[in-house]
């Protein structure tokens, strides 16, 4: 070490690039990794705060998570600071793409001068780093991600680890730059082998030895931090800060498609008439107002409850986003089961996989966030003073014909005699909302709630609400779902039951015929009136 | 001071020929821009903020970064439109487009300043024609993972941190970097290039090529 010959602004100005150059460094990895395009200006006066004269908006979470994962040390010799990206499929199955090594070895370079060059080259190392995110194959998954999976990253502070990433993983070098006290390296180890190995099961049984395997189960880091999702931003004070972003990002389009929110809604539709059953309707009723905040399918915990009760900062400038990340049965035909969990908090202990969750500071930033976030759900779901920290656990379980064979004469009976019907909006009449006695409807208006069970629900994958089995899996015959963005297994169970003309619900019908009839005098009145022009067009057509 | 001179090469189709050669040259000029300088007394001078803009290739499945300047995405169109233009359409082929980051040195009277290149990039390209849609779409993926070695080969050029020009004076900035642009200042530059067909004609194509610039300073 070489401390010695630096002088002590030197020294200072040099631990300060390294601090600045690994925060973002984590910010241009992660920011790579939101699944959209980045888009920040160029700015002909210096604003004295783009640290190494480049554009790289900070998004607070990833610089806290950075932070903390750093605890006030530097990378140096035998300290590495690690991003890892890994990916989470709808199923549960999760997989570790890359990890993003910032390195310092002891080769120093003792006559380099601090202030200028190995400024200018971190400056240099980053604009390569811009480049190579693009390059590497997890980046075109993350430009993908939605409703089958999530990109999340982690970052982690001490040795590296690539077991990860599977046989025959492959490293790329991004740059090196030497420093009177090391060379700093910075590169990427990226799996090759894309192939599953787990398979989890949806019950929480313990997994079999040998065949399942969990990359999240042992973690031998003391300091770990635990997994982020990709795909989120902070509210409140970053949007702020994030102006410039997005700015932009209203200049570059987003290329991201949106998912199916009619498969999630009519899971919920299907899972509150389920409950109707079996729980009070006070209850039902209190649990409907807390599906609102959630944004992803995930256990809360895996991302933090903070961040998944900002419906508002996900990135995508579609809303229909947001309701990507919700859990969704897809192929496998199964219900979700709502749970509510905790608040976040109390919610760490659950898994074992993850860590904590954010910090108390970071909740009181939610709320305004989740109502603005909840707009986006608004035509289906309306949020009541949900606290942005009451998320919901989804579990997945298979049913089959959930809601075929339940007699009509025991839900009209549940209906009329339940004792707290007062607060049961119509939604929960079941005959009127059996699938099997009325096809789906398009959103009704007359109540928020309602409109959450009805709204979109009519298209979906899995079809349980028309037939009576369930669909495991779809694929069509003759049809590659390789070249296309959207293959034909996904259009059908998208388009599948396309919700009900308004003009032949019994309802709108019956209601414009009672409005028909009240307005006819005056029609009357009004075609006496003009008697005479009547005549003339009459005449003019003979 | 010896030129660097580092080549790469792509085969492309017909109508991915813009989007490659905008990939590579936007990102050798990533790493060869700065921001504007702005000189202040006693000699120093502060620097101008970089953005980045990622852009999707249609033709290509692949993305690539560049900088956030109009002025400069235009002036590199242009070059590789008449590049393109010069490859014919629809044909095979062969060219070479080349940026050449040059210096300016001063000469006396009568004669012009002189241009010393300090490092050139050389992209050689193959235009092929492919049969039927299926190729295409090979094609399209298989000239994005190409396209990614050839980033990556960038990239591990320019951190070899070889010879750059010195940071020069205000009174030579004009000599060392390209200051018309509003919003970045990348290192003087310029693209040339040549369409293999025939030996005559690439040789005069340069020439003119040459000429042109020449008289252009």
């Amino acid at each position: 070490m070489m401390d010695s010959d630096l002088s002590p602004q030197d020294k200072k100005d040099l631990d300060k690039f390294i601090k600045f150059f690994a925060l973002k460094t984590v910010q241009v990895i992660v920011q790579a990794r939101l699944g959209e395009k980045v888009c920040t200006r160029s700015l002909s006066s210096p604003t004295g705060s783009d640290w190494f004269n480049l554009a790289i908006k900070d998004i607070p979470e990833v610089t806290h998570e950075a932070k903390k994962a750093l605890s006030g040390q530097l990378p140096g010799i035998g300290r590495s600071m690690c991003v890892e990206i890994s990916l989470k499929t709808s199923e549960g199955d999760s997989m570790e793409l890359e990890t993003w090594c910032l390195e310092m070895n002891e080769k120093c370079d003792k006559d380099i001068k601090v202030s200028y060059t190995v400024y200018n080259r971190l400056s240099l190392l980053l604009k390569s780093l811009l480049a190579i995110t693009r390059v590497t194959p997890a980046y075109k998954l993350s430009r993908k991600q939605g409703h089958d999976y999530v990109i999340l990253y982690r970052i982690y502070f001490g040795e590296v680890q690539l077991t990860g990433l599977g046989e025959g993983f492959q490293t790329v070098r991004v740059g090196v730059v030497g420093t009177p006290i090391g060379t700093i390296t910075l590169s990427c180890a990226y799996r090759t082998n894309l192939a599953f190995m787990s398979t989890r099961q949806f019950e929480r049984t313990a997994p079999i030895m040998g065949i399942i395997i969990d990359h999240f189960v042992e973690r031998p880091f003391g300091n770990m931090g635990h997994m982020r999702p990709c795909n989120y931003r902070a509210p409140g004070e970053d949007e702020g800060a994030y102006n410039g972003v997005e700015d932009s990002q209203e200049v570059c389009t987003t290329s991201f498609s949106t998912s199916p929110p009619s498969q999630l809604f009519l899971s919920f539709l299907l899972f509150s008439l389920f409950l109707t059953f079996t729980l009070s309707l006070p209850l039902l009723f209190f649990l409907s107002q807390l599906y609102c905040s959630r944004l992803s399918y995930q256990p809360p915990v895996l991302v933090g409850a903070a961040d998944f009760c900002h419906p508002s900062t996900l990135n995508a400038a579609n809303p229909h986003q947001v309701t990507t990340q919700m859990g969704i049965p897809g192929k496998e035909g199964g219900v979700p089961q709502q749970v509510p969990v905790q608040p976040c908090h109390g919610a760490q202990a659950e898994h074992g996989r993850v860590s904590s969750c954010p910090p108390a500071d970071h909740v009181p930033a939610t709320p305004s966030s989740s109502g603005e976030g909840a707009e986006t759900l608004s035509r289906s779901i309306e949020v009541k003073g949900v606290s942005p920290c009451d998320v919901l656990e989804t579990t997945f379980t298979r049913k089959v014909g959930a809601f075929v064979n339940k007699p009509g004469t025991q839900v009209t009976t549940a209906s009329l005699d339940l004792p707290f019907a007062a607060f049961a909006p119509r939604a929960y009449d079941l005959e009127e909302n059996d699938p099997m006695v009325q096809p789906p409807e398009s959103p009704a208006t007359s109540s928020p709630l309602q409109g959450s069970l009805h709204s979109q629900g009519s298209g979906e994958s899995g079809g349980p609400a028309q037939d009576d089995f369930v669909m495991v899996d779809f694929k069509p015959a003759f049809s590659k779902d390789d070249l296309l963005p959207m293959d034909l297994g996904t259009f059908y169970r998208e388009f599948q039951n396309p919700p009900q003309l308004a003009s032949l619900t019994i309802d709108v019908s019956s209601q414009s015929m009672a409005e028909d009839l009240d307005s006819l005098p005056e029609k009357l009145a009004v075609y006496e009136k003009n008697i005479d022009e009547f005549d003339a067009f009459v005449d003019t057509l003979q | 001071m010896n030129c660097r001179s580092e080549a790469l090469e792509v085969s492309v189709e017909g109508r991915q020929v813009d989007e490659a050669m905008l990939a590579l040259l936007h990102t050798i000029l990533l790493h060869r821009s700065t921001g504007k300088f702005h000189y202040k007394k006693e000699g120093t001078y502060s620097i101008g903020t970089v953005g980045t803009q990622d852009i999707d290739c249609d033709f290509i499945d692949f993305s690539f970064v560049r900088v956030s300047s109009d002025e400069l995405d235009r002036a590199i169109r242009k070059a590789v439109g008449e590049f393109k233009d010069a490859m014919g359409n629809g044909m095979d082929g062969m060219g070479q487009i080349s940026l050449e980051f040059y210096q300016k040195k001063k000469s006396r009277w009568p004669f012009s300043d002189e241009c010393i290149p300090w490092e050139v990039w050389s992209i050689k390209v193959n235009v092929v024609n492919l049969a039927n849609e299926q190729e295409r779409q090979i094609c399209r993926e298989k000239v994005g993972e190409k396209l990614g070695e050839k980033v990556i080969n960038i990239v591990e050029v320019i951190n070899r941190h070889e010879y750059l020009p010195k940071m020069p004076t205000q009174s030579e900035v004009d000599n060392v970097f390209d200051t018309s642009l509003k919003d970045v200042q990348p290192y003087l530059y310029k693209i040339t290039f040549q369409i293999t067909d025939t030996l005559g004609s690439s040789v005069s194509t340069t020439m003119r090529r040459l000429i042109k610039d020449t008289l252009a300073l």
